[in-house]
């Protein structure tokens, strides 16, 4: 018997906490991600879940709790926005650097300055390149679902999970969300074993200092330099990809909800344009498709659901046969193009996949974007394509500038 | 097959001697005249203030005391700190010539 | 004055050849430390002198397991394990996180206060050597005045001490210590007691340093008990917010006499810039903090 309920974003990912029953807790209230640490606050007060809750006096402290907690062998979890988790930077690194299966929700939101308390993917495009499994929900189904998913993904592959959803559009928005059943939950997430052993009867001491060389250890064998063990975690993100794939695919299976792997298609089968976005704005994107193909437009979407590890091979089967890529993102790579859009030409580069690539940067801080705005541009930048104009392009989507 | 470093973070093992024979640090080395020694010359467990305030935990709490000179890194406080004066710091080519 | 030093478990948690300074003040303490409070401890460990001498990858020096973390963040990295602990029922180990004056009164301090003010159930020992001694003997806010240090190295800083002891006791947390290597066996029963307490315990270790106080290394054990013998650094513990003086500082305030405090600067070439005017506001401060210690002891 499903159990339905119409709720926000938040109380969706607070929910998959409780099921996923973490150890530690620790979370610093930020706008829009405070209902989360509230709702969690309550259930462990309530003592509807059994967990440790620090309240931390900010976010460095809170991935930091997260941080040596999870290296004692603590399931635990933490979740941000903006600047909270610029604040947490340092230990995002450390986090990866130190393999622990972290999953933090980052409640997406614009950063400072000038100060805006509204949606966009600046904060966690920011985090891109610490080394950390990234995943863009849609939908709060998408929510409740991934944050099941992070789990078992970074307990099998050692690499935090950050899952990513728009501040607003979906942590605020009521939407009906089905809530999995735990026993089936115990199924598909196995208890949290440690890498290593951290205890006084394994007297180890974790992260010193590594020299550029490598160096032999007390029974000679011969350990890895800092840059060894750097390529660990690349390795071991390129190699996460195939997890992700089994994690969404057994989660299909058990729960009957398949939100795609590292990306999902819509209409792509015949679709020469292709429309493309992370987040709430992908699921947007399906409703321009649907405009465009009134209008008798061939067009599809393609949501990248994980952004780190990029899913290169994916990217460049999906826009095969495309002929026009229209990338629509919430955040920006200064001085560049769209985050996810140099991203995604990167990896095109040298495939069979010569469409030129439109990048649309739209809803900044929180600026509202309609279906019917997605499609107009697209018609326009069709246009430009046909007018024999075939260079890729950036704009910033309804942006009104002297 | 070499041995390969399973870890995926910087776990480390303890092993004695990780900055190497730190004994090598110093030209000094103490040597104790144990006529003079408190432990030695009375032959029971008393003082041992060597032992206390070595900050390397090379001297060992023992009668006769003795003190690891393969690790002893010759900061000389157990020297400058013994009541009788029983610890001599002495260059270590004298020392090897004792 | 001969300590009672029988009592002191005799086994060593420290390895020998590890790579900390000849003379180091930090290794005499964190010996004691760890004798003390013996192997059911974790250890939480900024970026430090203490995080050298636990060693370099793929080998660490001390037989107590230790986690490393990034500089502002140790007492929170200490809440986590004791956090962690607790969900795992593993009450049975003690969390100290033993951090330098940096990782306290400066970039640390905003962690320690939250973990403090949560009452977190750990021990907090500041081993104070008064300056960025692993980055060679920067200003620090625990660096007291008239100091020579490479970011003072002029004029001398010109600044006092902060008094983390008051900001400390202000948190109204149900033990605070002062401690000193210079004292071992004072120090260890302190660690003893400290261990048996519930909720943030914060102890202070006086840490002489050779290289960046500038005295031979055979004498940092002579500089530690000047600072005691001066009145610089008095050794004391407030339990339940009840001061009382201990060891050596006991007697001073019973019937001793405390030396001037130019006997301790005058060893330490990071003074010998140190002004007259410096060095009398030096003394008076010494005076008054110490006399309000007597008053709070006789109360």
């Amino acid at each position: 018997m499903s159990d339905v309920r119409i709720i926000t974003g938040n109380e969706a990912a607070s929910l998959a906490v409780k099921l996923v029953k973490p150890h530690v807790i620790a979370a610093y209230p930020i706008t829009p991600q405070t209902s989360l640490s509230e709702k969690l606050s309550t259930y462990v007060e309530s003592g509807e879940l059994r967990a440790e809750y620090v309240r931390v006096e900010g976010e460095h402290s809170a991935l930091t709790v997260c941080i040596s907690a999870s290296t004692v062998g603590a399931r635990v979890f933490t979740a941000t926005s903006a600047n909270g988790l610029l604040y947490m930077h340092e230990q995002i690194h450390w986090a990866a650097g130190s393999r622990l299966p972290i999953v933090m929700c980052c409640v997406n939101r614009g950063v400072g300055a000038p100060w805006s308390i509204f949606n966009d993917q600046q904060d966690s495009f920011s985090q891109r390149d610490a080394g950390w499994i990234q995943m863009y929900c849609r939908n709060n189904q998408e929510i409740i679902d991934t944050i099941i998913q992070a789990y078992r993904i970074a307990e099998s592959v050692y690499i935090p999970v950050m899952v990513c959803y728009d501040g607003f559009v979906l942590s605020h928005t009521m939407m009906p969300v089905e809530i999995p059943e735990e026993s089936t939950v115990r199924e598909y997430l196995p208890p949290y074993k440690p890498h290593t052993e951290i205890s006084p009867e394994h007297p180890r001491t974790v992260n010193p200092v590594f020299f550029p060389w490598r160096r032999e250890n007390a029974e000679g064998v011969l350990c890895d330099g800092y840059m060894e063990m750097r390529y660990k975690l690349q390795a071991a993100l390129l190699d996460s990809a195939p997890v992700i794939e089994r994690a969404s695919d057994e989660f299909a299976r058990l729960f009957g909800r398949d939100h795609g792997g590292m990306i999902w298609e819509y209409l792509t089968e015949d679709a020469d344009i292709l429309l493309t976005g992370m987040g709430s704005i992908a699921a947007e994107t399906t409703v321009a498709v649907d405009a465009l193909r009134k209008e008798g437009i061939k067009a599809g979407a393609v949501g990248i659901r994980v952004f780190r590890p990029f899913p290169i091979s994916e990217v460049r089967n999906a826009f095969a046969r495309a002929k026009m890529i229209v990338v629509f993102e919430k955040c920006v790579s200064y001085g560049f193009t769209g985050g996810m859009s140099t991203d995604l030409k990167s990896a095109l580069y040298g495939s069979e996949v010569k469409a030129p690539v439109h990048n649309y940067i739209s809803g900044i801080g929180g600026r509202d974007v309609k279906a019917r705005e997605l499609s107009e541009a697209v018609a326009s930048s069709i246009e430009m394509m046909e007018r024999g104009d075939r260079d890729n392009k950036t704009f910033w989507l309804n942006c009104h500038t002297g | 097959m070499e041995k390969q470093d399973t870890n995926i973070a910087g776990i480390c093992s303890p092993a004695i001697g990780e900055a190497g024979k730190t004994g090598d640090w110093s030209d000094l080395k103490p040597v104790i005249d144990h006529t003079k020694c408190i432990p030695s010359s009375k032959n029971k467990a008393a003082c041992f203030l060597c032992w206390l305030y070595c900050p390397d935990g090379v001297v060992s709490m023992s009668i006769p005391v003795r003190i690891n000179l393969d690790y002893c890194k010759g900061c000389g406080i157990c020297a400058e700190e013994c009541p009788p004066n029983a610890i001599r710091m002495v260059r270590k080519v004298e020392c090897d010539d004792e | 004055m001969q300590e009672n030093i029988f009592r002191i478990n005799e086994t060593e948690y420290i390895l020998p050849g590890n790579r900390s300074c000849q003379g180091c003040g930090l290794s005499l303490a964190y010996r004691f430390i760890l004798k003390a409070l013996r192997e059911n401890t974790i250890v939480a460990i900024p970026p430090s002198c203490l995080c050298v001498l636990h060693g370099l990858y793929p080998v660490c020096s001390v037989i107590v397991p230790a986690i490393n973390i990034t500089f502002a963040g140790n007492a929170a990295s200490a809440s986590g394990i004791v956090a962690a602990l607790k969900a795992l029922n593993r009450p049975d180990i003690t969390v100290l996180a033993l951090t330098g004056d940096g990782g306290t009164y400066d970039m640390g301090i905003q962690s320690l206060s939250g973990a403090a003010e949560r009452n977190t159930d750990f021990i907090f020992a500041c081993y104070d050597n008064e300056a960025y001694m692993n980055t060679g003997t920067q200003r620090s806010g625990a660096t007291p005045m008239g100091a020579l240090t490479t970011t003072t190295p002029i004029l001398t800083k010109q600044e006092k001490k902060k008094d983390l002891i008051k900001i400390m006791e202000a948190h109204d947390i149900p033990y605070l210590a002062t401690v000193s290597p210079a004292y071992p066996a004072d120090l260890y029963d302190k660690f003893v007691k400290a261990k048996r307490i519930k909720g943030t315990r914060y102890i202070h270790i006086d840490t002489p340093c050779p290289p960046g106080w500038g005295y031979p290394a055979k004498d940092t054990v002579r500089i530690g008990k000047l600072a005691v013998e001066t009145g610089v650094f008095p050794l004391f513990e407030i339990e339940d917010g009840k001061f009382r003086f201990t060891g050596r500082s006991e007697t001073l305030a019973k019937k001793g006499k405390r030396q001037p405090v130019v006997s301790y600067v005058e060893r330490q070439s990071r003074f010998k810039k140190m002004s007259i005017e410096q060095l009398n506001r030096f003394q008076h401060h010494v005076d008054s903090r110490w006399d309000e210690f007597v008053r709070r002891a006789e109360s």
